[in-house]
């Protein structure tokens, strides 16, 4: 089955989700992300969903679901990148998500973990779980 | 323009899902719905195609174009031989689930489009029908 690739940028982990994820993947991202959490200490942990044009319900409590459970592992998730319709279409859905810190771009995202990428030397971008 | 047409896709397993917000989005963009119009009619669809496929283990969505003498919009229909759904009136509150789910499914759907039609019985099935004009 495909994977959703997970980066790591210094102490924190980055996805990007470029694909119109189908259920399944959704779930494996979710337990892939866990572990990577739990293998690698993250300390925040980046959905970029920039190119999603849609997040229904499924995609949102599995967001969610993600943020609760990181935050457990002393992690904290932001959802970067979310398109105005995007936003506009959750809320009227009724999912407002909570649990889940959002950033208009993967800069402000970092800024809001606390995360420095720079000067920690430990890069290793393109690793998959 | 191109003749109102109509097309049926099988909802049998959650790639059936993707490719069905796939099609609404077509659709939607070749009525001219806005960007906000065609994200909340494919999220409406999402939701009800997931519908059909864990709750009515599996059955069709027709997505179809439609025109009132001038206005176009977007309908599908979907439509399973589930257990059906004994009381909608229940079904359609936020956060009613029988599932895992969050409960959003229906009543976010009907809040998404212009039209929104249920029709279910125990035994007999569950078809919803949404659609969105330009």
């Amino acid at each position: 089955m495909d994977r959703i690739p997970i980066l790591k940028m210094g102490h924190a982990l980055l996805v990007t989700i470029q694909v119109d994820m189908h259920d399944q993947l959704a779930m494996a991202l979710e337990e892939d992300l866990t572990a990577r959490i739990a293998a690698t200490g993250a300390r925040g942990v980046l959905i970029d969903i920039s190119s999603l044009e849609i997040v229904d319900s499924f995609i949102g409590r599995m967001l969610d679901s993600i943020a609760a459970v990181s935050r457990l592992l002393d992690a904290r998730t932001v959802v970067v990148g979310m398109r105005p319709a995007v936003a506009i279409t959750l809320v009227e859905l009724g999912l407002s998500m909570p649990g889940v810190n959002t950033a208009l771009n993967v800069e402000r995202g970092l800024a809001l973990i606390g995360v420095s990428v720079s000067g920690d030397g430990e890069h290793d971008a393109g690793t998959e779980v | 323009m191109p003749a109102p047409r109509s097309e049926v896709l099988e909802i049998r397993a959650s790639d059936d899902i993707v490719r069905v917000r796939q099609r609404v989005r077509t659709a939607s963009v070749e009525v001219g719905l806005g960007l906000v119009d065609q994200t909340k009619i494919v999220t409406a669809a999402s939701e009800l195609a997931r519908n059909t496929l864990d709750y009515g283990g599996g059955g069709t969505a027709a997505i179809e174009i439609i025109d009132d003498g001038g206005r176009r919009g977007v309908r599908i229909v979907f439509e399973d031989d589930g257990p059906g759904i004994p009381d909608i009136s229940v079904a359609m509150r936020d956060g009613y689930t029988t599932g895992g789910g969050l409960g959003l499914g229906l009543s976010g759907a009907r809040r998404l489009s212009n039209e929104f039609d249920i029709r279910s019985s125990p035994g007999a099935g569950t078809r919803v029908m949404i659609a969105r004009w330009k």
